[in-house]
């Protein structure tokens, strides 16, 4: 039962082969169990969460269950959670128990889902191995002295200890398939405006979206179905109709042409990586899929564009914790401007605080047309690259990363370091283009994703295009040692 | 522009991309004084020590960052969205909210008759 | 202070910021409600409060209200306009960014004609009109070493409109101010009510010598909330400026309170100055796109505007531009005169009997609701009522005289006219005979008088007419009265 994917849980549950009640505890008891070893979540959600289940379990048996009733699903701790303590990673919000559902969460709790609990992540979603977050690090299940690529470290680390069977997530320059990828398990990021950001505590807000790790395709596309939509709480939320990604996963990839980004094989992309990713392209090609070399030379840019773009809207909607209204609070302030500086100062982690101050300085006076303009344009030449790619091409594809999983530690001395591990997956936030990474094969043993992108709105060919693969091949099937039952 | 990413390092780790390597040495890009302005606009508390090493990281990655001047952007506009095209969405003016203050001022620090206490303010 | 003398030397240049709240029933970008005077941050919802996670979407009646004002001051209205954040801190600020307007305003350059005291007529140019969120309140007294803020206003709209520098005294900043505050209450997006904070002013103050074509470092008044505080505010800080000037002093550019008790304009010292406010486009909302059928159906739903009413009003009424200007102040007021001459007869309205009506309205109406501290809306004497009252005036029913005591009767009991004319046998003596036979009496029992009036002493007319008056109680008709006594007493 308890490495099952999400469509054969769904099926052993109207099997009446168990029950959500035993589904449910068997599953906390997983999570309280590996706390120690991977520190995948903040909070466990036990009592409700028995208490939904026993309330899914008569719903089965009355049959008037939905697809999803009585399933498990973390949420990462990004996404508000009615009164459930909702901390970002952050000492910030520590203790605060937010007062409201996120569209997400009210979505796949509609859908009959049940919450086990939030997982660990970056501070605000600020990291690429989920070392910044206020409680401790998450470990990456393949080896423990590894991290889980981050800022979505906790839930990519729970799906591929088969923890839960699907995580949410988020993703602003590849915090949802950066982890998957690192973590050998499923991640897509949706196009900008097709996942609702109502109650998904903001970052950058011209980049962020909400998305889901699974341990297959078929997975996601089962959660992506709740979840996207259009949301009139988010004025970015766009107003068209969600298909069923379900019903194309089945479609055939003859004939579709796949560019490969020239610019992210590099020198910075492992060998070992290099030779996995090659791999995967040639087992699309025996599917029938035409490979054809693109290049889309203003990518390159992504993360000096992105390191611009980010902190500075990071800047700003970080604004708001401020110690007046919820939140930490610094003791015995003197008088207003100390309670700011020392609640901010005490409250944040370092890269937050990094990146404010980089925000802050690139939207300052005197800076603002060379910084932030500038990036803004260059913003616009990268998307108009992809654009042209995608007059011809179906759906982009490269490596998700340019290595596996890392050591913890290895990269928090300099903060560049750390920015490079985003390096193949800024563009498609830029761009605001639906993009997912799926393993396809290892690289010293480590896990590597092959990421796939594609136009707006084409997350139902991605899903496709991702399942087909998994169809053919087994690597979305393994399960780090120690953690297969 | 993409070459100062070629610059290969192998260290002990097998981290080719080793910025710390290449700007050891380097003046730094922004000084103590905007450093402590900046960190005054964002409001943020700083020991001695640790503005001296936000000086370091920062005047990095504006080293970073600074690479996007050469770049040529005569013909591109600013893009503030991801999704060219889109505007604004209106909504009707209709109340929609009770008094929920309670619930929400659960989370407040301090709280009395109703109202968020801060240090006195003098205008 | 400033002589006149140096004032001749030294030109005044003043440029107001107003910032109307506008009167939509819920706040620009949460569904909460925007009512005034609730309890602490009952209306304060999770948008509003800045929480974690919350997102803003657009009111589009506070867009339609802004397109409003900017068509009935011949402003372009910007077929793409974006919003901004505008990033500081402070404890009423709760997002530490507001919400406005920056590059892109959705209201461009117009302008607004006003009459001066003396009937001078002044174009003033406006900048641009944008919308932007409001902040909530501080509250500082009460609480000891505290502040207590109170969210409820916090995110209320604004449309913030910026004049250009063309004012030259303080009393063409008021004639300025009275009049946009007169527009926003016609065209029915704001209720003007500078108490409450509805309607707020800024002044931006600098002096120049007469002749020099730089300005000179201006100071920015704030928030003065009444038309009163504005002209001794500007008057105030004109002369400070002159003061220093002349004392080899330089003007610095910073933000100042009006204290109204004492008069005087002083240096806000604990807010920021220069803050670097890093404005930039907020990634939340999308660009506000309005199209020309948008415009046009707003501009339909445009009232009369005021302008164009009191124009209307001197040709159709045949008022003066004083007397049309005087109605014309506020819609109802205007619509209320109007309806009172309709009322007049089934012939409509006649020029004679507008300007009886403007002097009523104007006059004896105007001195009552004032006196009662009430809007024309809840007069005591309705329109129709106040018709009835004139027409026994213009057909010589009665006197105008005797129609102040009707007035007044009719204002305290809400009877007709023709009601307590009758009851208290108010009406005109019209009758010659009777009128003959008063004079006649008062001939008879006042001989002394009548040869001293015939001697020469033609002020002793008075005394006459006094008796005849005292005899009829009040009610002879003065016109014919004066003839007949004119004639009478000549013998």
């Amino acid at each position: 039962m308890l490495t099952k994917t999400l469509a054969e849980l769904a099926q052993g549950l109207r099997a009446k082969n168990f029950s959500s009640v035993e589904l449910t505890r068997a599953l906390l008891q997983r999570i309280e169990a590996s706390q120690s070893k991977l520190n995948s979540v903040i909070s466990i959600t036990a009592d409700s969460a028995m208490a939904a289940a026993a309330v899914a379990d008569g719903q089965i048996a009355a049959g008037n269950a939905k697809p999803l009733t009585g399933l498990p699903v973390l949420h990462k701790d990004i996404f508000c959670t009615a009164g459930v303590r909702t901390t970002c990673g952050s000492r910030m919000l520590e203790n605060f128990v937010s007062p409201y559902d996120a569209t997400v969460v009210a979505k796949l709790r509609a859908a009959g889902m049940i919450m086990l609990g939030k997982t660990n992540m970056d501070e605000f979603a600020m990291g690429s191995s989920n070392e910044t977050s206020y409680f401790g690090p998450v470990k990456n299940p393949w080896n423990p002295a590894l991290v889980p690529g981050g800022s979505s470290g906790g839930s990519a680390a729970a799906v591929a200890a088969r923890l839960v069977p699907v995580a949410t997530a988020t993703d602003t320059g590849g915090s949802i398939r950066q982890p998957a990828a690192l973590c050998g398990v499923t991640g897509i990021k949706p196009t900008y405006g097709r996942v609702s950001r109502y109650g998904m505590i903001a970052f950058a807000s011209s980049l962020d979206q909400g998305g889901v790790i699974a341990a297959t395709a078929e997975d996601a596309a089962l959660v992506l179905n709740v979840i996207a939509g259009f949301d009139p709480r988010d004025s970015t939320s766009v107003d068209l109709p969600v298909p069923d990604y379900t019903a194309t996963l089945a479609e055939s990839v003859e004939g579709l042409r796949f560019g490969v980004i020239r610019e992210f094989f590099d020198a910075g992309l492992e060998p070992a990586v290099e030779r996995a990713v090659r791999d995967a392209l040639a087992v699309y090609e025996k599917l029938g899929a035409t490979l054809v070399d693109v290049d889309l030379p203003a990518l390159p840019l992504s993360v000096p564009t992105y390191y611009v773009v980010a902190p500075a809207e990071a800047s700003s909607n970080l604004a708001r914790f401020d110690g007046v209204r919820f939140g930490y609070r610094c003791k015995d302030a003197v008088n207003l401007e100390d309670l700011y500086k020392r609640s901010r100062g005490e409250g944040f982690g370092a890269e937050v605080k990094r990146r404010i101050m980089t925000g802050t300085y690139v939207l300052s006076a005197g800076y603002y047309d060379a910084y932030y303009l500038k990036a803004q344009r260059v913003r616009q030449l990268i998307a108009r690259d992809f654009a042209r790619a995608f007059a011809e091409i179906d759906v982009l594809v490269g490596p998700t990363t340019p290595t596996p999983a890392f050591a913890l530690g290895a990269k928090t001395s300099d903060p560049i370091t750390m920015y490079l591990n985003d390096i193949y997956t800024i563009g498609a936030n830029m761009a605001g283009l639906p993009a997912l990474s799926i393993p396809c094969g290892f690289a010293d043993e480590l896990p590597v994703g092959l990421q796939l992108i594609g136009g707006h709105f084409s997350e139902a060919r991605l899903l496709n295009v991702a399942h087909q693969y998994q169809l053919a091949t087994d690597w979305h099937r393994r399960v780090p040692a120690g953690w297969a039952s | 522009m993409f070459c100062q990413f070629n610059n290969l390092q192998d260290t002990p780790q097998g981290n080719v991309y080793d910025f710390a390597h290449t700007f050891r040495n380097f003046r730094m890009s922004l000084d103590r004084a905007q450093i402590q302005s900046i960190a005054h606009l964002a409001r943020l508390s700083f020991s001695p020590s640790e503005l001296q090493v936000y000086q370091e990281s920062l005047s990095r990655i504006v080293d970073l960052v600074s690479q996007l001047e050469a770049i040529d952007t005569a013909d591109a506009s600013p893009m503030a969205h991801p999704l060219p095209g889109l505007s604004q969405r209106l909504r009707p003016d209709e109340v929609v909210e009770s008094d929920s203050h309670e619930l929400y001022q659960r989370n407040a620090p301090q709280v009395e008759a109703g109202l968020y206490l801060v240090p006195k303010v003098i205008e | 202070m400033a002589s006149d003398a140096s004032t001749n030397e030294w030109e005044t240049v003043i440029g107001l910021e107003i910032h109307a709240q506008l009167a939509t029933r819920s706040k620009i970008f949460s569904g909460s409600a925007t009512a005034y005077g609730a309890s602490p941050n009952s209306h304060a919802n999770l948008v509003d409060l800045g929480y974690p996670g919350v997102l803003p979407v657009l009111n589009g009646e506070a867009v339609r209200m802004a397109v409003k004002f900017g068509l009935a001051v011949d402003a372009e209205i910007a077929p793409r306009s974006v919003f901004a954040r505008k990033n500081y801190f402070y404890p009423d600020l709760p997002k530490g960014y507001q919400i406005s307007q920056f590059e892109l305003p959705i209201v461009g350059k117009g302008r607004l004609d006003v009459v001066l005291e003396d009937g001078e007529h002044k174009r003033i140019g406006i900048t641009r009109a944008h919308l932007e969120e409001d902040a909530g309140k501080s509250l500082h007294e009460g609480l000891g070493k505290l502040t207590g803020i109170d969210l409820n206003r916090a995110g209320t709209p604004l449309v913030e409109i910026v004049s250009e520098p063309d004012m030259r005294s303080a009393k063409e900043a008021v004639a300025y101010l009275k009049k946009v505050h007169t527009l926003v209450r016609y065209l029915e997006i704001c209720d003007g009510n500078m108490q409450e904070g509805s309607f707020r002013c800024d002044a931006n103050v600098s002096v120049r010598k007469r002749g020099a074509s730089e300005f000179g470092t201006r100071a920015e008044i704030k928030n003065i909330n009444s038309f009163r505080y504005v002209e001794k505010a500007i008057n105030y800080e004109v002369g400070r400026q002159i003061d220093l000037l002349e004392s080899g002093g330089k003007v610095v550019q910073e933000t100042r309170l009006f204290d109204p008790d004492k008069g005087e304009t002083r240096s806000m010292r604990s807010k920021e100055e220069a803050n670097d406010y890093r404005y930039f486009p907020d990634p939340d909302l999308l660009p506000l796109e309005i199209d020309e059928a948008f415009i046009e159906s707003v501009r339909k739903s445009l009232p009369e505007l005021p302008d164009v009413k009191a124009a209307r009003f001197c040709r159709d009424y045949g008022l003066s531009e004083y007397d049309a200007g005087v109605l014309t102040a506020s819609r109802d007021l205007a619509d209320y005169f109007e309806q009172t001459a309709a009322s007049f007869t089934a012939a409509g309205p006649s020029t004679e009997h507008a300007k009886l009506t403007a002097n009523w309205v104007s006059g004896a109406l105007a001195a009552a609701l004032n006196a009662n501290n009430l809007e024309i809306g809840a007069s005591k004497i309705s329109a129709l009522a106040l018709a009835g009252l004139l027409r026994r005036i213009a057909d010589d029913t009665i006197s105008g005289k005797i129609a102040k005591d009707v007035f007044e009767e009719m204002w305290a009991s809400g009877r007709e006219a023709d009601a307590i004319i009758d009851a208290q046998g108010l009406r005109q003596i019209t009758d010659t005979g009777a009128i003959e036979r008063a004079i006649d009496e008062v001939m008879a029992r006042s001989p002394a008088q009548l040869a001293d009036y015939r001697g020469g002493k033609d002020k002793l007319f008075g005394y006459f007419v006094g008796q005849v008056m005292k005899a009829t109680g009040g009610k002879a008709n003065p016109a014919q009265l004066n003839e007949l006594l004119k004639k009478k007493l000549v013998g």
